[in-house]
């Protein structure tokens, strides 16, 4: 099927708990697929072990059909699969250009001798960027301390588009954001799933999930307990599903 | 059957790992006795306390705050400050002509109402200017010095009513073996005759104060509150605790111990000076995070401060008896602070 | 720790305009410009060249700290045990150098072994600090603390009690209180020593310019300004200080980035207590009451930085270790009882602070 990422029969145990118990799940390029669960359902393990912070117990992860031993999320983002945590993992005290570069900085040589931040071209790469995804940004320049949820959201998936995801996981990523906001954020969401970017949603809002996703996979209890077509399915469809009682249909 | 016995096994040591402090200060004491002679003696147990009290009261000062999530730089030199005042005010109110009695308490009672100042500013600053703990208190910490200083102009306070140096050193109670039991006052004993000496008077008044404080943090609503901010500030002031005014109160109540603490040592000394408390500051700061406190707040206990106390106390006597330079005590305070510190990451149920 | 972004009520017009935010940002500059005006007038002397490299020469020690403490404080940790590395360095680099003085080995030699010792020594409570803070993730407050203790009793077994180590060459207060330019007016010109004919007594009517004392503070500011401003090492600890969870994320050895800035720290520290040596002509322990690494951490809060971390630059704390010194030295030259400059450090700091939370987005 050429999946862009894939997992077969993945499974970790903390101790007595079975966190993810057997689940097989793929996301072909410029596909969204939204993950739904309750709470303790498996979707931030799962997730975890894709983008490298746990190893799996058993089963194996596979990237463009190569299957992939993820160390840790260094070598997650050195293959292209890049996370956006619900907290976005942003430097508040930094500006927008350098939390794009963070861990990744530019340095050019300066007297010949030194390595310096070469802070021009993170600049001019990030505007170019941003201006790719038509994120508008007062300034680059002050601290990201002073832009909205939304921009701040913009500016985390700028990082992983920048940094060629070919995997792009997002956790939540409209729970705290307002009505507009929510809307430009699932517009970006749509225009990169015309790059050809494998996208993976962990969310609760149900409405965002039927707007962008073209898969919902439903876990329950650690495992893989459904995936439907969003086309073919309905909410109350989903939340029966998740819920664990099938009879729950209008 | 076979798991009963490894639960009960489990529960043991994971009873020995949470009380640690309390078996490491058995263990130190043992080996203090064991090591020289006439350590484990009354006397001794004794001399620990009362050279450690202003260091209970001021450990107890900062378990307050500490619980808050806070700290206080400033109860050294609070102590010292008050030693200024009350020792000035004493050798004042004796000379103007009130009874050396009437003199001494006096001067405490106004002593301590001058010394809730320092943690009233503390606390406001914390609380309404939102100062860091640190900043606030180290300021605090300069000025109280700085006024201590220009109190004193360089002259130890002189001529204070013997009465204090008496009570501040004497002990509750006394026996004479074979001969009768004597409260509060010493028997006047020909030379060579035994008296044995129960428990000093500046113990009992720090306990007494102690004991009250540790029974309003854990059996009265304004204990709870002080661990609920410590633990979830937000939470806290959701569900209506006014934070701010338990921080100001918070504040005020270290620097009521730090001044109890500076009037127990003119008591002793019979003498005041600014710097009185600037070395027991870290021992109050360790011995709090020995007995377990968390620097980030929410947790702790009186008694597990006092057993700190005790540690850092018994280490510094037996070490003294032992002719050891004292130095060491610097360094084993430090490692014993440090493991404290990684132990509490392996028990971490050391709430209260 | 981030910080969201709140709007406070303090958020007036005057704070968001551009004047606002000149005076917020550079407030200890203008404080520092201020107080010299007024000691100039209140302070025979004060506004002297010889005055204001004295103080310099004599905040070196402070100045080293607080860019110790500068690093440290932006990861959003604190360093207590600078004091008494200072102290370590000292006396051991004092006790090398004794010991090498009974073995007969040429002066230069047993003066370099000896300040090698004392800087090497510095980096072995460091590593321990930055292995605590980091790995077992002790907060920096105890493990620091600790530090102090162990550094301070170790030091004091080397002085064997309360001693300072002494019957070093005499050369060395020569070499670290030396200047560069020795001029006798109208009559002579020397470079890195005084005239042989005028006597050590006489000194004073020469006028000497830059103390050896400012070419190492400008080539550790140097250095470590670049480090902090313009290098990886120096983003990644900004970084680390915003957001740790953000930095560890984002692919930053967080680990090993703490346990290099708090052997940083050390190393620093320990440079100070080596310098001590050359000033001093002794080695010498820390006392209690000295507070420096408090002073150093009043210094760099005063310059801008935050406890919460993310925040402070090189110039910031040295400008604040400057206001510290200058206060210290012009309310003594101005004839005002010390206990005045307690007060006035304490109603700095926090000044320092209070500005610090009306202008949170100033770097």
């Amino acid at each position: 099927m050429g999946y862009i990422i894939e997992t077969r029969g993945i499974t970790k145990r903390f101790g007595g708990l079975t966190a993810v118990d057997n689940v097989s799940m793929g996301v072909n390029a410029g596909e969204v697929v939204a993950i739904l669960g309750d709470n303790g359902a498996g979707k931030s393990t799962l997730i975890k072990m894709i983008s490298g912070v746990h190893k799996p117990d058993e089963g194996t992860i596979l990237l463009d059909g190569k299957p992939m031993r993820l160390e840790s999320p260094m070598d997650a983002l050195a293959n292209g699969i890049e996370t956006i945590y619900q907290d976005l993992a942003l430097a508040e005290n930094l500006n927008v250009s350098s939390n794009i570069f963070l861990g990744r900085e530019k340095t050019k040589r300066s007297m010949g001798v030194f390595n310096v931040l070469d802070h021009e071209y993170m600049l001019k790469e990030s505007k170019s960027v941003l201006d790719r995804l038509e994120i508008e940004i007062p300034s680059l320049k002050n601290t990201i301390r002073t832009l909205s949820g939304g921009q701040r959201q913009a500016v985390a998936i700028s990082r992983s588009i920048y940094w060629q995801a070919k995997v792009l996981i997002m956790d939540e990523p409209t729970a705290a954001l307002g009505i507009a906001e929510q809307k430009k954020v699932l517009d970006l969401v749509k225009s990169l799933k015309t790059q050809g970017i494998g996208i993976i949603i962990i969310s609760h809002q149900m409405y965002d999930v039927f707007e962008v996703a073209d898969r919902i996979m439903v876990m329950r209890r650690g495992q893989n307990v459904a995936t439907r077509l969003v086309s073919e399915t309905t909410a109350d469809e989903i939340v029966g599903l998740i819920v664990g009682s099938e009879t729950v249909k209008r | 059957m076979n798991t009963l016995v490894a639960q009960r096994k489990r529960n043991a040591l994971g009873t020995i790992g949470r009380n640690w402090v309390l078996v490491f200060l058995v263990l130190e004491f043992g080996y203090f006795a064991i090591l020289t002679r006439g350590f484990a003696s009354l006397h001794i147990v004794q001399m620990i306390l009362f050279y450690g009290t202003e260091v209970f009261l001021l450990a107890t000062a900062e378990l307050f705050v500490i619980i808050t999530g806070g700290i206080d730089l400033s109860v050294g030199y609070v102590l010292g400050f008050a030693t200024v005042i009350s020792s000035k005010l004493m050798v004042v109110f004796a000379s103007r002509g009130l009874s050396p009695l009437g003199a001494i308490v006096t001067s405490i009672v106004i002593t301590l109402c001058i010394g809730l100042i320092p943690g009233f500013v503390n606390g406001v600053l914390v609380a309404k200017l939102r100062v860091p703990p640190f900043i606030a208190t180290f300021s605090m910490l300069g000025v109280c010095q700085g006024v201590s200083e220009l109190l004193m102009q360089g002259i130890p306070a002189k001529n204070l009513p013997p009465l204090a140096g008496t009570i501040g050193n004497g002990h509750f109670l006394y026996i004479v073996p074979g001969s009768g039991i004597s409260l509060l006052q010493r028997p006047d004993v020909a030379r060579g005759v035994r008296v044995i000496e129960i428990i000093p008077n500046a113990v009992v008044f720090a306990l007494v104060f102690i004991a009250i404080f540790a029974f309003i943090l854990t059996k009265t609503r304004f204990g709870q509150h002080i661990y609920a901010i410590g633990g979830n500030i937000d939470a806290a002031s959701r569900a209506g605790i006014d934070v701010k005014k338990h921080i100001v109160t918070v504040y005020m109540i270290s620097s009521f111990f730090a001044s109890l603490a500076g009037i127990i040592y003119v008591m002793k000394y019979i003498t005041g000076k600014a710097d009185a408390g600037a070395a027991s500051l870290l021992d109050a700061i360790a011995a709090v995070v020995i007995g377990g406190a968390s620097m980030f707040g929410g947790s702790g206990t009186v008694w597990r401060t006092i057993v700190g106390c005790l540690v850092i106390a018994t280490l510094e006597t037996g070490l003294r008896m032992r002719g050891t330079p004292t130095f060491d005590k610097y360094i084993l305070v430090g490692v014993i602070l440090i493991f404290t510190v990684v132990i509490e990451r392996f028990f971490p149920d050391f709430k209260r | 720790m981030p910080r969201p972004h709140v709007q406070h009520d303090t958020d007036t017009p005057f704070v968001q305009s551009r004047t606002g935010k000149l005076l917020g940002r550079h407030w200890a500059l203008f404080f520092l410009l201020g107080m010299m005006a007024i000691f100039a007038f209140t302070g025979p002397g004060f506004f002297e060249i010889v005055n204001f490299q004295n103080i310099i020469h004599l905040a070196t020690i402070s100045i080293l700290l607080a860019v110790a403490e500068t690093f440290v404080i932006i990861t959003g940790g604190i360093d207590l045990s600078v004091g008494f590395v200072m102290g370590l360095s000292s006396t051991l680099a004092a006790r090398v150098m004794v010991i090498l003085g009974s073995t007969g080995i040429g002066e230069p030699a047993l003066i370099a072994l000896g300040a090698l010792a004392g800087l090497l020594v510095a980096f072995i409570p460091g590593f321990i600090s930055g292995t605590l803070v980091a790995r077992f993730k002790v907060p920096p407050f105890i493990a620091t603390l600790g530090m102090w203790g162990i550094c301070n009793g170790i030091t004091l077994h080397l002085c064997d009690g309360f001693l300072p180590i002494a019957g070093l060459p005499s050369v060395l207060p020569r070499l670290g209180n030396g200047y560069l330019f020795y001029i006798h007016k109208g009559q002579s010109f020397t470079l890195f020593r005084k005239p042989d004919y005028i006597p050590d007594e006489r000194v004073r009517e020469l006028i000497r310019l830059v103390p050896f004392s400012f070419i190492l503070i400008a080539a550790v500011v140097l250095v470590f300004w670049y480090i902090l401003h313009k290098s990886r090492f120096g983003q990644h600890t900004y970084a680390i200080g915003g957001n740790i969870d953000a930095a560890i994320r984002a692919g930053i050895d967080v680990d090993r980035h703490l346990i290099k800035i708090y052997m940083l720290s050390a190393f620093l520290a320990g440079l100070a207590g080596v310098f001590n040596v050359f000033q001093t002509g002794i080695g010498n322990y820390t006392t209690f009451s000295s507070m420096y690494e408090l002073f150093a951490v009043a210094a760099v809060v005063i310059g801008g930085a935050s406890l919460l971390g993310g925040k402070g630059r090189i110039v910031g704390s040295m400008v604040g270790v400057l206001v510290l010194a200058v206060l210290k030295n012009g309310l003594a030259i101005s004839g005002v009882q010390p206990f005045v400059r307690y007060i006035a450090v304490g109603v700095l700091l926090t000044f320092a602070v209070i500005i610090d939370q009306l202008f949170p987005d100033l770097f």
